[in-house]
């Protein structure tokens, strides 16, 4: 279960794809977006261009926005680091993509789906948790719930809704 | 009823419900209410293996899937992506696609006496 909305967002490190140690804050961001995603899942590919769009739409505007991967990538191949290189050397990502191999980051924000949308405020509170939008099929959407609640972060104000139901593919667990 | 369809999937994936309905779209579109549904839930991975399961939702119609997987893709307990005709990712196969298969390998109706 992921932390309440108005809760601190458990702090983390990670390396992006060129090895980048990449901190969850930057205290110069007004607001942060963390994704948790992945390569094989078709609801995380089906949304995958509308939040590249959410990243080049609000990251001029000062928003902080990294993507991760927690897949168990020994049973599932394609979301390796490789695989995450490959993709961002092919320019499909506009945010770093970060790799949460041990999977401790998603243990410890509750994520339980890809895609999985968390929007914190300037303290690092969670203002937004939930999909994108209400539909991974209809690409007219354009995120709109995501964008709604980043819109409602910047301007001061708490996003209505602050979280709606994800959907997507389950996080690929390691065998314990 | 005529020889069915089944319908492989697995509970982890949230698209099974979609395919179903949209399963029963396509027989409906292609008069094809005869032809018999059958679900069946893969729960492990040696199942999986088993059943030659790529990903949920997976269709068997005769035994032969009507949307063939990529050559070498693994089977496993994941949600199954398809592409849709116009290139779109999709965790269901494109309806005209499942509609076109349906209909070449569906045996014809058979006429009740």
């Amino acid at each position: 279960m992921s932390f309440a909305i108005g809760a601190l967002a458990p702090n983390f490190t990670l390396p992006d794809t060129y090895g980048n140690a990449t901190p969850l804050r930057d205290v110069d961001s007004p607001v942060t977006l963390v994704v948790f995603t992945c390569n094989h899942c078709p609801y995380a590919l089906a949304w995958h261009d509308r939040l590249q769009a959410v990243a080049r739409d609000y990251g001029p505007r000062g928003v902080r926005i990294l993507q991760i991967n927690s897949n168990d990538a020994e049973r599932y191949p394609r979301d390796s680091a490789e695989a995450m290189s490959a993709r961002v050397g092919a320019g499909e990502f506009a945010s770093p993509y970060l790799h949460d191999a041990t999977q401790e980051v998603a243990h410890a924000w509750g994520a339980a789906v890809t895609p999985d949308v968390y929007v914190l405020d300037a303290q690092g509170r969670l203002a937004y948790h939930g999909a994108p939008d209400s539909d991974h099929g209809d690409e007219s959407l354009a995120a709109v719930w995501l964008r709604d609640a980043l819109d409602a972060v910047l301007g001061g104000r708490p996003p209505d809704p602050a979280q709606t139901e994800p959907v997507g593919c389950s996080i690929k667990w390691r065998p314990y | 009823m005529a020889p069915g369809v089944e319908l492989l999937y697995w509970d982890g994936c949230p698209s099974h419900p979609a395919a179903l309905a949209e399963l029963r779209a396509a027989l409906a579109e292609l008069g094809r209410r005869d032809v018999e549904v059958a679900a069946t839930e893969i729960t492990s991975q040696a199942q999986a293996a088993r059943r030659a399961f790529v990903g949920s939702p997976t269709l068997r119609v005769g035994g032969v899937d009507p949307v063939p997987p990529p050559p070498g893709e693994p089977a496993g307990l994941t949600c199954r992506l398809y592409r849709l005709r116009d290139g779109r990712h999709s965790p269901t196969p494109d309806p005209a696609d499942l509609r076109d298969a349906l209909r070449r390998l569906l045996p014809p109706p058979t006429q009740e006496s």
